[in-house]
């Protein structure tokens, strides 16, 4: 978690400074979903995620030097610069991508699931998404499908209480998202995303239904983040009241307190900061040295190449 | 050689793809029990059962994308549209998804996936549902886009769409499914390459390039053009992205005049790309300008005198064929 916590608060710099360009979904705050979900699944497992995929990326076990050469627009990047934040991608990890269209990837979701049950395999897929793609078709698509399919997915709605500047009450009619499930025919549950343990605990559930043939299951994680949409928004639409509140339950606090109450020593756990913080400066060290993306790669990897079908 | 129609040598393409090659599926809308809304699969679920042929609910949009998904990881899936008509409510599943995760992946992840259908004018059927799709996915890299004109080319590329490792879109035409022609032997297993022109009639005084549903109108043109001492050779792309000019181009060099015969709109598209390759890499051949016979600049009407106005007609082919040649 203070990997991602830092990586993030590093790309920010970066993005100041004019090191990073395009569009920037900072992760921060939310970071306890992403790595309780990382430690349930197993290597064989697929996860999809938005176009705030860091978090998730870093999780799976993706290098921050690998993350962080991408948002550089590196050729040593996790899509060698070709994707940028909202595209990471690690297959190796099962990570399939960060993608930008909001509801387009709940579908792709659905079809690695079905790739799944159609060989017998055991895979489970979990598909992460914000509160506001649940209002459009896309959702209610690959919802659909999944739900009449009984496919091994888990669609992870990760209500982070606003649709870009919009709050939820202004974009949805009901307060409790999970509901929706049972008009797809499929489990649903809410829980709160600030506890990295009950997190894990939940999605845990819901992945072992999914993967013992038990159908998809639609979980809302009731989360917030702690920075604007993207760099580019001040976040204007709510009040440092409710900003300072959301923060007395920063997921991180909460793990570390709990952690020092068990007994944990307080100097290991500022060790432990001591090493993301260098991990991040080597990350940032590497990008800058890195070179530039390539434009035979480019231009490569418009097609895949033909044969051995 | 034997006989089949447009739409057996679909469903044979199909068949013999999925004995083949287990990852290979079809799913789409009445695909299965209903034996498809054309008769293009018909006998596919009899034979393959409910895993390979899939029916789905009315979304194209989210079967689309489960087919881009299942091809992400390895599988070879047949989507089929009932209508390209009603792709357009997947544009984004093709466009933003298939066509782009190639290169966002850095060429990590491939999508061997065919998206086929019926494309363009069928009867009467009016505006919402003749669109010739080919402009709006011709204009995307990252995908293939084929649209054959008889039942060899139909099999042959269909064959190789669903062999390709990268999405292709497949066009074809309701009022070709029952055009007969000839087919190899079930025992050849014919492959046509993707990306290929075809000569379909040796002619020494006029290019015509022309696929798809004008492809028949052209070939009738040209008989009555040859009537009157006017031999066209007739090109037929078959494949509109990539395109392949070069036999174009060498037809040029030789007739010195061209005209371009297609169904879709005429703003833009594969027609306009023709012509402004032709313009560039034939210029010095050209005693003409080039002219292009397409589909009316307005939504397709319901009436069937107007709708015979829109498509491309044997009379405005041959009227093209003799400006350029300066017969008329």
């Amino acid at each position: 978690m203070m990997m991602i916590r830092r990586f993030e608060e590093e790309s920010a710099r970066n993005y100041a400074k004019g090191k990073i360009g395009g569009f920037l979904h900072l992760y921060i705050g939310q970071e306890a979903i992403a790595v309780a979900a990382a430690e349930v699944l197993e290597d064989r497992d697929y996860i999809f995620q938005t176009y705030r995929d860091h978090g998730i990326a870093l999780a799976r076990g993706m290098s921050a030097k690998s993350a962080m050469a991408e948002l550089f627009g590196k050729d040593t990047g996790c899509s060698r610069g070709l994707g940028g934040s909202m595209h990471f991608f690690d297959v190796e990890r099962g990570f399939l991508g960060g993608w930008g269209i909001v509801g387009g990837h709940l579908a792709l979701a659905a079809g690695t699931a079905f790739k799944s049950k159609y060989l017998g395999e055991d895979s489970v897929t979990v598909c992460f998404f914000g509160d506001g793609s649940t209002n459009i078709g896309g959702f209610h698509e690959a919802m659909s499908l999944a739900g009449l399919w009984k496919l091994p997915v888990v669609f992870v709605c990760e209500n982070n209480q606003y649709a870009m500047g919009t709050p939820l009450e202004r974009t949805s009619p009901i307060k409790d998202l999970s509901i929706k499930a049972k008009g797809y025919g499929m489990v649903g549950d809410r829980f709160d995303g600030h506890d990295v343990e009950v997190v894990q605990e939940c999605i845990a559930a819901a992945v072992d239904r999914a993967r013992s043939g038990g159908g998809p299951t639609f979980i809302e994680i009731l989360t917030y983040r702690f920075r604007g949409h993207s760099m580019s928004d001040p976040a204007k639409y709510r009040t440092q009241t409710e900003l300072d509140q959301r923060k007395q339950q920063d997921p991180i606090a909460v793990v570390r307190e709990r952690l020092l109450g068990l007994g944990a020593d307080e100097n290991t756990l500022d060790d432990i900061d001591l090493e993301v913080d260098e991990e991040i400066d080597a990350a940032v060290r590497f990008a800058e040295e890195s070179a530039p993306a390539l434009e035979e790669v480019m231009m490569s990897t418009v097609l895949a190449p033909e044969g051995d079908s | 050689m034997r006989e089949l129609r447009y739409r057996e040598a679909l469903r044979e393409a199909m068949f013999e793809e999925m004995e083949r090659d287990d990852r290979v599926f079809l799913m789409g809308e009445e695909v299965g029990h209903y034996q498809g809304a054309y008769k293009v699969s018909e006998g596919l679920l009899d034979k393959y059962g409910e895993r390979r042929v899939i029916d789905t609910p009315i979304a194209e949009a989210g079967f689309a994308g489960v087919g881009i998904g299942a091809a992400m990881v390895g599988l070879r899936p047949i989507i089929e549209f009932m209508t390209w008509n009603f792709s357009f409510v997947a544009f984004d599943q093709i466009i933003s998804n298939a066509a782009k995760v190639h290169q966002m992946s850095a060429g990590e992840i491939q999508v061997p996936i065919v998206f086929r259908g019926p494309n363009g004018a069928a009867k009467q059927v009016a505006s919402q549902h003749s669109h010739s799709a080919a402009p709006f996915y011709t204009h995307i890299p990252g995908l293939y886009v084929i649209q054959p004109s008889t039942p060899r080319d139909a099999k042959g590329l269909l064959k190789s769409a669903i062999r390709s490792n990268n999405p292709v879109v497949f066009l074809e035409g309701e009022t070709l499914y029952g055009v007969q022609g000839e087919v190899p032997d079930e025992s050849v297993d014919e492959l046509i390459p993707i990306g290929e022109s075809r000569l379909a009639r040796p002619g020494t005084d006029c290019t015509i390039v022309t696929w798809g549903r004008p492809y028949y109108t052209v070939l009738a043109a040209a008989e009555k053009l040859a009537a009157e001492g006017i031999e066209c050779e007739v090109i037929d792309p078959r494949t509109l992205r990539p395109l392949d000019t070069a036999l174009m181009v060498e037809s040029v060099k030789k007739t010195n005049r061209c005209v371009v015969v297609h169904e879709h709109w005429p703003y833009g598209g594969p027609g306009a790309e023709i012509v402004d390759r032709l313009q560039r890499e034939a210029f010095d051949y050209l005693d003409a300008p080039l002219e292009r016979v397409t589909g009316l600049d307005v939504p397709m009407p319901y009436a069937l005198n107007l709708e015979d106005k829109v498509l491309p007609t044997e009379e405005r082919v041959i009227d093209a064929v003799k400006r350029v040649s300066y017969s008329k």
